[in-house]
């Protein structure tokens, strides 16, 4: 498999990121309020599958349980703002409390009436979690189907909890935030969403150069082999439990990140976030995008939930199958995504076999052995 | 029982292996003197892989001693042995296939081998000539920045010695380095393992007799997991036991 760069001219490279830089200043007045909106929430799931590409496209980590990772951080912001918005309600504590009868506010809430303490516990609380649940997955060197098969039951446990816990954080309703207050204004309006949209967008971007930065170098090259021949990288003289658990870790920041955007863009935080599906879409976005990208992650996950929502109002019990069909397309035709396609040797093969191209006489990726024989 | 001494680099005592009931390795006893070479064969099943298995953590023997540079090495992780000082080679060339040749090598010369380290400084300029002088004693220079993935069989093999030599291991344990490889690349080999023993001590296993007679070392000939004979290829091949089980009658 090859991850060519794209090569593009500085030239080229600078015109992208003016005509970027100028959509998203002037995203706001050229599209409608809930078109906006949309595009803001989307952008947001792109930084919970660059995480998904970190783990999975470059380390082999196929987890299925991002979704913990990204309600932790939902969680985390709704708290802040219901906590801060509660000064009317009686016991000065959010008002869903009044409904179980709650009149002290349990003691995990406390520490989000800082906006300094919440800023942080967004991303290092799913990290911290992540991490520790990473670590003893990968100590006992649990991996492939059964790392996947264990994320998943961890995601079916944070799912149930969550869902039952009324007195704590409202069980299966979950927290609104559209109707709460930040900077004297209600997080659900015009102007707040619009700023969120910005704040969306030059996060993705600084996720993104996060993401290049981590995966360069010595550091990505030492993922790539733990996802090629991880007993190798071990007899090199690396541990890979330390390597894998600070992927999982930063995946799981970026998740909660990701969440908490999400949540002030739609309003609401829910178990929803830690349903099966939701969770697998976030790796088929990636799949679709382009595995070991980056790039292709962020395209995917922008691009599938566009078309999601295009599809659904155009014809509405139509999108599951588009979307089962587009994974099976991506698996068995485009095994690498739509990126790594157009990377690799994809567009030169296909102007050949329609003859609009003149075939090349070597075999430049010809490749002796597969990666596939190192099933250990 | 094994007789120890203070210049000896390895000591394997007594090693039973057992996999259910099967032994793999019956009660082995082997000493390696520092910078020395040494050639071991053995029928198929002898327990060749299991042995380098022990020593380099894989596999835990089910009685025992493994004492290196006078450290137990028994029921250390696999990275934590590699780290004091034990490098493997292993049977088809295991290379990273999607990373470049040099990138292949910055993995193996690159000290320390902590997370942050290799995230957050470059590679050392000591450490970036030692590439250079890898990449030119297996004449892989004009390879620098291929995947390992488009090299020919036999340059794989040579990519994955460089990369062992690059970790500057006290003890090579080098698996079957010639298979696939013609003639010529065969001789080469050879006289590079030997030009490493002396400031390395250097184990190669290999079926090749023709390869192994090229080694000129001593030859530990194992079966049914144990040490049948040691000695010069002169001595064992006149010894009846070793032909009856491996050699055979010569053909004429």
């Amino acid at each position: 498999m090859e991850f060519k760069n794209l090569k593009l001219s500085k030239k080229t490279t600078f015109i992208v990121w003016v005509l970027i830089i100028a959509f998203v200043i002037a995203a706001p007045t050229i599209l409608p309020v809930f078109r906006l909106n949309l595009l803001g929430r989307y952008l947001s799931l792109a930084i919970v599958a660059l995480g998904v590409d970190l783990i999975w496209g470059f380390t082999g980590l196929l987890s299925l349980g991002q979704g913990i990772f990204f309600a932790l951080g939902g969680y985390c912001a709704a708290m802040y703002l219901q906590i801060t918005s509660s000064s009317e309600f009686p016991n000065n504590i959010p008002e869903f409390f009044g409904l179980y009868g709650v009149d002290n506010l349990p003691f995990f809430w406390e520490p989000f009436r800082s906006p300094i303490f919440s800023l942080f516990a967004i991303w290092v609380i799913p990290a911290l979690v992540a991490g520790m649940l990473g670590f003893l997955v990968f100590r006992n060197r649990i991996k492939g189907v059964y790392f996947s098969i264990l994320t998943q039951a961890s995601l079916l446990v944070f799912f149930n909890f969550f869902n039952g816990q009324q007195k704590l954080i409202n069980g299966t309703n979950g927290l609104k935030t559209d109707v709460t207050q930040l900077f004297g204004q209600m997080v659900g309006s015009e102007s707040m969403q619009r700023m969120f949209f910005w704040v969306t967008a030059f996060l993705v971007i600084a996720a993104w150069f996060f993401a290049k930065w981590v995966v360069k170098g010595r550091f990505g090259n030492i993922l790539i082999g733990i996802r090629d021949d991880e007993p190798r990288v071990r007899f090199t003289g690396y541990n890979p439990v330390i390597f894998k658990t600070i992927i999982f870790s930063i995946a799981g920041g970026l998740a909660g990140i990701s969440g908490a955007l999400y949540t002030v863009q739609s309003g609401i935080v829910s178990p929803q976030f830690m349903t099966v599906p939701f969770s697998i879409e976030m790796v088929i976005w990636v799949a679709v995008g382009g595995r070991g990208t980056l790039l292709g992650a962020i395209l995917g996950a922008v691009f599938i939930n566009y078309a999601k929502s295009l599809v659904s109002e155009a014809l509405p019990a139509s999108w599951m199958f588009i979307q089962g069909g587009l994974f099976i397309l991506v698996v068995t035709a485009l095994p690498e995504g739509v990126l790594g396609w157009i990377q690799g040797d994809g567009p030169r093969n296909l102007l050949q076999r329609f003859g609009l191209k003149r075939k090349i006489e070597t075999y430049p990726s010809l490749e002796i052995n597969t990666r596939d024989g190192n099933n250990e | 029982m094994g007789i120890m001494n203070n210049r000896d680099l390895l000591n394997l005592i007594d090693i039973t292996v057992s996999f259910e009931g099967f032994l793999a390795l019956n009660k082995l006893n082997l000493n390696l003197k520092k910078g020395e070479l040494r050639a071991v064969i053995g029928p198929n099943g002898a327990g060749k892989t299991t042995f380098l298995d022990v020593i380099t953590g894989k596999v835990k023997p089910t009685k025992g001693e493994v004492i290196f540079k006078g450290k137990s090495l028994v029921g250390r992780k696999e990275h934590k042995i590699a780290r004091l000082g034990v490098g493997r080679k292993f049977q088809s060339p295991r290379i990273f296939e999607n990373l470049t040749v040099k990138e292949n090598l910055e993995i193996s010369v690159t000290t320390p081998k902590s997370p942050l380290n290799l995230i957050n400084k470059n590679i050392k300029e000591g450490q970036l000539n030692e590439i250079e002088r890898l990449m030119k004693i297996v004449n892989l220079s004009q390879k620098v920045d291929s995947k390992a993935g488009s090299l020919s069989h036999g340059q794989k093999q040579w990519l994955e010695i460089a990369m062992l030599v690059g970790q500057k291991p006290d003890l090579m344990l080098v698996d079957e380095p010639v298979a696939g490889l013609t003639d010529e690349e065969t001789d080469l080999t050879a006289d590079l393992l030997k030009s490493l023993a002396g400031e390395n001590t250097v184990v190669v296993i290999d079926h090749d007799m023709e390869f192994i007679r090229r080694l000129d070392s001593n030859v530990s000939v194992l079966n049914q997991g144990t040490v049948l004979c040691e000695g010069t290829m002169e001595t064992i091949q006149k010894n009846k036991k070793v032909i009856d089980v491996y050699l055979g009658r010569p053909e004429d």
